[in-house]
């Protein structure tokens, strides 16, 4: 191919540099989209962030975000996420470099692994603040707590679950346009949820935990 | 819990409104009786009739599974038709309610005044006129932009049908169960399960969040679409103006729709797991709620407005037969209102008891969104100054537009004083105001925009004596309905009044229900015009497509238009850019060579994905957790599925194409062109005369 | 899998975004657990640690930049953080206040 020497960013994200010009605007259309979405997405989270905000204090005399925030595990719950967003960092790459699916598959793996871990601590959070009797039906503020940083878990569980329809895809059809538009799509989103939980840790986990 | 209650979930007999008729024989019992029979009478005649022609077929293959955007605007219009029908008809018994109950029950129970004006509400803003709007949109703007089609055309049928499955919700309200009784917007602590512990503001939440997920999807579509699918040589400033306004449009569906995501979210979460987010105990507040719904609620204001502002510039500039006046201006001034739209929410709930200050803020900010608006108003006129106007359905519509919308406009800079707001808040002024508002601004506007396209999409024109009556009974039946609603709400009457006690009203509400029965004939006016221009339709055909000498590329092709829209992708040189080809005698030329046309299949995921959401949030509503799973499964495996079909393009072979142009290029070269005062008789054949 | 320049500059995108992401998210939490300022101050630092964290992130992983290339992306997010700041901004303002006169 004539354009090896420098891939032209058409889309933001890391493109595909073999691919013919007429697939690259569809990719670019595509990808575009899914940023619009995202987008979208963003201003619902920061309207979450905002009720979050009003409701800060409304405890209801129940437990508060101190008693009930443990700083270990927000530690090392962000610490899988950034870690999931750079092994799918590297799904990227070998999705650029590579023509096998090989390597493209085994980072997959290695981004469900660490972000299910991900969702097995949270869950396990969420568990002991259930028998601490902070639920979500206690008062205004955990409601809101839940509804946000579940909303958040949510959306990682529908991370995983696209992973796992994209493995499918990568062994059925290999690496060809359609999976790798979806593959650029589902880095987005990976991404993209590691910029909330940056939020979430700073807003929810560490505003809570200061004294 | 019994086994009834498994399949069933809340569902009893006395659910059915024929039922509660029945043990309960009132009028108000009977009336809902009477609507739900007319919704399954409606739905068993329109079966039968499908299956009586044979039809289901046709149907199914040619229209419910296209993902041709032409197809699906046509489908959201008829759909909005039928909505614009029923929503009408409870305008008009809500003011028959007012006109006979001074002072004694009047036709319906408060509990079913509330139902209507709940319903009444909600349709229009979410059935009726986003619909319509995006239906208007989802046919024009491709083909202004020179593009085949839109972005992502399965996504646009997902859309559809889950819009579609929202209209079915309230429809479904009319049979079984009770709609809510708080008002389109819905707001708790009242409708939270402590004061309304039935199925009605389940409805209401299900409903609505099958149209707001729809309109979001539809937002993000149309917004790549512009960006990304112009013909070469489409730049910014030589868009047409609909499509400016259908961009910002999709850009404030976008980013408005997700705060009423989030509210109907919470309160849903309050009714189903019992958390606290606006009881009135346990920390609940519900002033987030009505932040959050009037977030999304302001900007959905321009949602509805903006498209029609779009119309009005392409009709008044081709009935004009000039260059739309201060194209750079209207062009500023519809950003500027997209924007501004953001900034202006708290007028909704000046009086819940923020300080003064805030509340001038937001006052002020109501005010500048005046000064754009002003300035479309004067373009208009200044586009129609010393031009040949033909003053023909669509310009009156536009011009009684422009005279009733300033009249409104004025009333809502009265009501963005807050302390003169105090003094009116929650009246029947504020009813006027806003229709005065969006039945010029969205209704006119819609009708101005059927008027004028109608010939393009179906290749005959409409019927004009049949649309100047619909015209004299939009213009004069406004009036009468809303200007005495002006006059009773400064004197103090409340909105949402089941019974009046002032004798002295009488005069005004009856003046009010002539025009909202004035109104109900301009509806049917346009049903009748469109049966008269079907049967007539052999005298105002317009095979070759241009039936007003009109300016941008939507006219450049046959009517009704191929499926793949453009031949080949025209190249843009100038704003207008039809006109100009027609001037250098570019137009109904053949191109060089044809190519293969590649468009989507037709696909029957997006109804099966809106079908299941439908019977998963139906199923929300009752409690039946397996119709809800059921529902769940069947869209999400649709989707799953349809992700693993790489077959989904079909062809078609460049000489098809080339056969089609040349046909349609014969039919212009042995058409008569026809000069601009001629436009409206059997003579004009769709080819325009050169008249500069 | 040979190492060409340009794989190398994009592994190396990834692993400066996730460096930095590392050390920024250790300083956010170092300040509040060794409790370095008072309440506010911290919290303060913590907003401001995590705003930049976010730009790195959009750099890093997200690949926006200032390049022609990626405009139409930045133009959307930039608008979006307009109507972020809007909404949040607005509900504070409006809430809050409703919040102190009720007490």
């Amino acid at each position: 191919m004539a354009g090896v020497t420098e891939p032209e960013l058409r889309h933001a994200g890391l493109n595909l540099s073999d691919d013919p010009r007429e697939v690259r605007e569809h990719v670019e259309s595509d990808v575009f989209g899914f940023w619009v979405f995202l987008m979208s997405d963003a201003v619902m989270f920061a309207c979450l962030f905002a009720v979050y905000a009003t409701v800060r204090h409304a405890t209801a005399g129940g437990p508060t975000a101190a008693d009930e925030f443990k700083f270990h595990s927000a530690i090392w719950e962000t610490g899988l996420l950034l870690t999931s967003s750079f092994t799918y960092g590297m799904v990227s790459i070998s999705m650029k470099h590579t023509r096998g699916r090989l390597w493209i598959a085994a980072f997959i793996v290695v981004t469900f692994c660490v972000g299910a871990g991900f969702l097995k601590m949270e869950a396990h959070d969420f568990v002991t603040m259930f028998h601490d009797g902070a639920t979500p039906e206690r008062s205004g503020y955990f409601s809101c707590f839940f509804v946000l940083v579940g909303m958040h878990g949510f959306h990682v569980f529908s991370g995983l679950v696209w992973m796992i329809l994209m493995g499918i895809q990568l062994a059925v059809f290999g690496p060809d346009e359609r999976t790798k538009v979806n593959l650029i799509r589902l880095g987005l989103f990976w991404h993209f949820l590691d910029v909330i939980w940056v939020v979430i840790f700073s807003v929810v986990y560490l505003q809570g935990l200061i004294r | 819990m019994t086994i009834w209650h498994i399949l069933l979930g809340r569902l009893t007999w006395s659910s059915l409104a024929f039922v509660r008729a029945w043990r309960d024989p009132t009028l108000s019992e009977l009336i809902g009786a009477a609507a739900a029979a007319i919704a399954v009478g409606g739905a068993v005649v329109l079966f039968g009739l499908l299956t009586y022609l044979r039809a289901w077929r046709y149907l199914w293959s040619e229209w419910l599974t296209s993902l041709d955007h032409k197809r699906i605007g046509i489908m959201y219009m008829v759909f909005a038709g039928v909505m614009l029908a029923r929503a009408l008809i409870e305008a008009v018994v809500i003011r028959t309610q007012q006109a006979i109950a001074i002072n004694n029950q009047g036709i319906v129970g408060p509990e079913h005044f509330a139902e209507l004006f709940s319903t009444h509400g909600t349709i229009m803003v979410f059935f009726v006129g986003m619909p319509l709007l995006i239906g208007l949109m989802n046919y024009v703007m491709p083909l202004q932009i020179g593009s085949r089609d839109v972005a992502f055309p399965y996504l646009n049928s997902i859309s559809l049908w889950l819009t579609i499955g929202g209209g079915i919700m309230m429809m479904a309200s009319l049979v079984v169960g009770k709609f809510s009784t708080g008002g389109w917007s819905g707001y708790p602590p009242y409708t939270e399960l402590a004061f309304n512990g039935g199925v009605g503001p389940d409805y209401w939440i299900w409903s609505v969040s099958l149209s707001s997920l729809g309109a979001l999807m539809t937002g993000i579509n149309f917004a790549v679409t512009i960006y990304k699918f112009r013909a070469p040589g489409m730049t910014w400033m030589r868009l047409p103006l609909f499509t400016w306004t259908s961009l910002c449009t999709s850009i404030l569906m976008i980013f408005a729709v997700p705060p009423l995501t989030i509210a109907t979210l919470m309160l849903a979460a309050d009714r189903y797991l019992g958390m606290h987010f606006f009881t009135n105990d346990l920390g609940g507040n519900m002033m987030n709620f009505v932040n959050l719904f009037w977030l999304f609620g302001h900007p959905e204001v321009y949602i509805l407005i903006l498209p029609p502002f779009g119309v009005y510039s392409e009709v008044v500039s081709a009935y004009s037969s000039k260059e739309l006046y201060g194209y750079t201006s209207l062009v500023i001034a519809t950003m500027a209102i997209a924007i501004l739209s953001f900034t202006v929410w708290l007028h909704h709930f000046f009086t819940m008891g923020q300080s003064a200050p805030i509340n001038a803020f937001f006052g002020i900010a109501t005010m500048l969104i005046g000064i754009p608006t002003g300035v479309k108003i004067y373009d208009w006129i200044w586009t129609m100054f010393w031009g040949e106007v033909r003053l023909n359905t669509a310009m009156l519509f536009s011009i009684g537009f422009m005279v009733t919308f300033v009249i409104g406009g004025m009333s809502g800079i009265i009501l963005a004083t807050p302390p003169v707001d105090y003094m009116v808040h929650n009246t029947l002024f504020l009813i006027a105001h806003f229709h005065n508002m969006l039945i010029p601004g969205m209704l006119y506007g819609v009708i101005a925009g059927y008027y004028y396209w109608f010939p393009k999409a179906f290749g005959f024109r409409l019927s004009e004596k049949w649309g100047r009556r619909t015209f004299f009974c939009f213009f004069v039946g406004f009036y009468l309905a809303f200007m005495p609603l002006y006059v009773m709400g400064l004197g103090g009457v409340a909105r949402r009044s089941q019974e009046l006690f002032d004798p002295t009203l009488r005069p005004w509400t009856i003046v009010a229900e002539i025009g909202a029965l004035l109104l109900f004939t301009g509806l049917a006016c346009i049903f009748i015009q469109l049966y008269v221009s079907i049967k007539q339709r052999h005298q105002t055909r317009v095979p070759v497509g241009d039936p007003w000498d009109a300016r941008g590329l939507e006219w450049s092709m046959s009517a009704p238009p191929p499926e793949y829209n453009f031949a080949v992708i025209p190249q843009v040189s100038r704003r207008d850019a039809f006109y100009w080809r027609k001037k250098y005698d570019g137009a109904y030329r053949p191109a060089d060579h044809y190519r293969d046309i590649e468009l989507p299949k037709n696909s029957m995921c997006g109804i099966l994905v809106g079908m299941g959401l439908t019977a998963c949030f139906f199923g929300f509503v009752w409690h039946i957790w397996w119709l809800a799973f059921l529902g769940f499964a069947v869209a999400f495996g649709t989707a799953v599925v349809r992700s693993f079909n790489r077959d989904v393009n079909r062809v078609i072979p460049a000489a098809e194409v080339a056969a089609h142009d040349r046909r349609w290029l014969d039919r212009a070269a042995a058409a008569r062109p026809i000069p601009r005062h001629l436009e409206l008789t059997p003579e004009n054949e769709g080819l325009a005369k050169w008249q500069g | 899998m040979n190492i060409s320049p340009s794989l190398r500059r994009d592994f190396l995108t990834y692993a400066l975004g996730y460096g930095l992401a590392i050390v920024l998210t250790g300083i956010s939490f170092a300040f509040v657990f060794y409790r370095l300022l008072v309440p506010q101050a911290v919290f303060g630092v913590v907003l401001f640690l995590a705003v930049i964290q976010i730009v790195v992130h959009m750099r890093c992983f997200l690949h926006i930049s200032l390049k022609q290339s990626a405009r139409s992306d930045l133009q959307l997010i930039l608008f979006s953080t307009l109507i972020i700041i809007l909404m949040v901004g607005g509900t504070l303002i409006v809430v809050l206040d409703q919040n102190a006169r009720m007490m």
